[in-house]
């Protein structure tokens, strides 16, 4: 009978009824998960920056008036310009073709689209050396017509749309898919051309899922190892990305200038956290629901 | 008039831009993913069963695959566990800064692998802030193949966490309601009510997290330290095959690990298909 009352008043406190579980139960759950959350996620991102400045602030600094880090840099923002760009614009044809349209083999298309998430980063380089390396189907052709794929720019750049092929599609398929195809009829039907019903009614339906998509596209592309890792060559100062920079100045122990460089793309991280709760928060309902990966 | 295979291939719409949109996706997709992918079948059929399987067993390549696979699956399992304490803990109850740790659970997604692999290393080493608590009882982390299982456990804890959050917040509160009212403990309760619709969602979050851990390269090796035998994962042994210029060892192994991470793919698909079925949710 006293739980049936409990019961009843729950609606009002539930907190304190019988769905939740006891005072001590919940303490002691919260504390062994904030614990284990402090050891595995907060502890790593503080020592990167601790280990930064392990030198105070011209410690930090000496780590890019470097060339090779400059240059590094520089070679991961040209990467992630051409990149990001090219899965944005086939993140928009893909959602369109698969969200506005009904056609044989979809399902298909959408597992396909989803596969270079499921490759591991080093298989996702070897497979363009196997293309394009000395011993690769094409290295031969290449090297006769004095192409350089592998180990130089254009490898590193195809490396990274592998990996960061699916973000923005992903993000838009299901978004699309929900919005349906009734205020495009309706633009096309008042005589809007195809064009102009996509950039005026389309486009601003889907503007905060493709920011989230293109969020998640760039913070991997600058940040990609494995796969770059395996195609670049480690050719200093010409092929080495940020993240490849790190490793090298890791392996020379060269610690504090190794963190000093890896905090840059910690904070890239931060960054790419922050916008994306607040694109959640904010607006949590353009994004189509449980989109999480 | 629309020529007849257009009508069967896809239903008629007023819609512009079907044939260009899905011919560019095709392409793109055609060009950057399946050639390539194409490529590594190419070069695997080329070597034959016979082969692949030569190089599968040579000791050091077995050793290698045993550690990825072996550690993978202990470490999917512990993400899973914490990450169903973690996912419950951030959706059921209220505490100050609950948003901010709900934000930091996706870190291991947005920080690039190298610098998680040498902050790993950093904090896990002998001298490191928490690999100098460990020491003195005599626990080696860092450069063991304990410290593969840290930083494996470290990427797969988002998978785990996010695939079950959803499940929790779907709970019909009638369910326990009623569950409390019939006299179960809430111990009780948790078991047999509110637990098995989860175990989809435990389920496919352990796989992803399987799956992402097998192939993982950047945040393992500095903390792994990579000696054969004990501590070399199946990606390291791929590069290094590379750097000797040993396509056909690297394309084996890389066969070898893409066979088991489609299986695990389709097997997330059934698994998800049977819980629908089940449940009537994803």
């Amino acid at each position: 009978m006293s739980d049936l009352s409990a019961a009843l008043v729950l609606t009002d406190s539930p907190q304190q009824s019988v769905v939740t579980e006891s005072k001590l139960i919940r303490r002691l759950a919260i504390s062994i998960a904030l614990v284990f959350l402090l050891l595995f996620l907060v502890l790593p991102l503080v020592v990167v920056f601790v280990e930064a400045f392990r030198r105070g602030l011209a410690g930090f600094l000496a780590a890019f008036q470097e060339a090779d880090a400059l240059a590094a840099i520089q070679l991961t923002l040209t990467v992630a310009a051409i990149a990001v760009p090219a899965n944005l614009v086939f993140g928009l044809a893909a959602s369109w073709a698969i969200a506005k349209f009904e056609f044989k083999g979809k399902s298909l298309l959408i597992t396909l689209i989803d596969l270079p998430f499921s490759v591991s980063p080093v298989v996702s380089g070897l497979i363009y050396l196997l293309l394009f390396g000395a011993q690769g189907l094409f290295g031969p052709w290449l090297m006769a017509h004095g192409i350089k794929i592998a180990f130089a720019l254009p490898g590193i750049v195809l490396a990274t749309i592998f990996v960061t092929f699916p973000f923005v599609a992903r993000q838009l398929i299901p978004l699309m898919q929900e919005q349906g195809t009734a205020e495009e009829e309706a633009a096309l039907t008042l005589g809007a051309s195809g064009w102009r019903t996509f950039l005026t009614v389309t486009l601003p339906n889907i503007k905060w899922g493709l920011l989230y998509g293109v969020l998640l596209c760039n913070a991997r592309a600058m940040g990609e190892f494995g796969a770059v890792s395996v195609v670049s060559g480690h050719i200093r100062g010409l092929t080495n990305t940020i993240p490849l920079h790190v490793e090298i100045l890791y392996n020379e122990y060269n610690f504090v200038a190794a963190f000093a460089v890896a905090s840059l793309l910690a904070s890239l991280a931060l960054v790419t956290l922050a916008l994306k709760s607040f694109l959640e928060w904010r607006h949590g309902a353009d994004l189509a629901g449980g989109t999480h990966r | 008039m629309r020529p007849a295979l257009s009508l069967r291939l896809k239903q008629s719409s007023v819609l512009p831009g079907f044939g260009v949109t899905l011919g560019y996706t095709l392409l793109y997709l055609g060009l950057l993913v399946l050639l390539p992918l194409g490529a590594l079948v190419v070069k695997a059929s080329g070597i034959g069963i016979a082969g692949i399987a030569a190089t599968a067993t040579e000791p050091r390549v077995a050793a290698a695959l045993k550690t990825s696979f072996g550690i993978s699956l202990l470490a999917a399992g512990v993400a899973s566990l914490f990450g169903l304490l973690t996912a419950w803990v951030l959706s059921r109850y209220d505490f100050p800064g609950r948003k901010l740790i709900d934000a930091i659970v996706d870190l291991p997604f947005a920080l690039p692998t190298a610098v998680a692999g040498i902050a790993l290393a950093a904090l896990y080493a002998p001298n490191g802030w928490v690999g100098s608590l460990l020491e003195p009882l005599g626990l080696k982390v860092a450069y063991t193949p304990l410290g593969i299982f840290i930083a494996l456990v470290f990427i797969g804890l988002p998978f785990a966490v996010r695939t079950v959050q959803p499940l929790i917040a779907e709970i019909e509160g009638e369910l326990e309601e009623a569950s409390a009212t019939l006299g179960a403990s809430r111990w009780r309760t948790l078991w047999s009510i509110l637990l098995p619709p989860l175990l989809p969602g435990v389920l496919t979050g352990f796989a992803l997290a399987f799956a992402r851990a097998v192939g993982e390269y950047g945040s393992v090796i500095f903390i792994a330290g990579n000696l054969p035998y004990v501590s070399e994962i199946a990606p390291l042994l791929i590069v290094i095959k590379l750097s000797e210029y040993d396509y056909t060892g690297a394309t084996v192994i890389a066969t070898i690990m893409l066979a088991i991470s489609f299986s695990v793919l389709l097997l997330i698909n059934l698994l998800q298909a049977w819980s629908r079925r089940r449940f009537g949710h994803v």
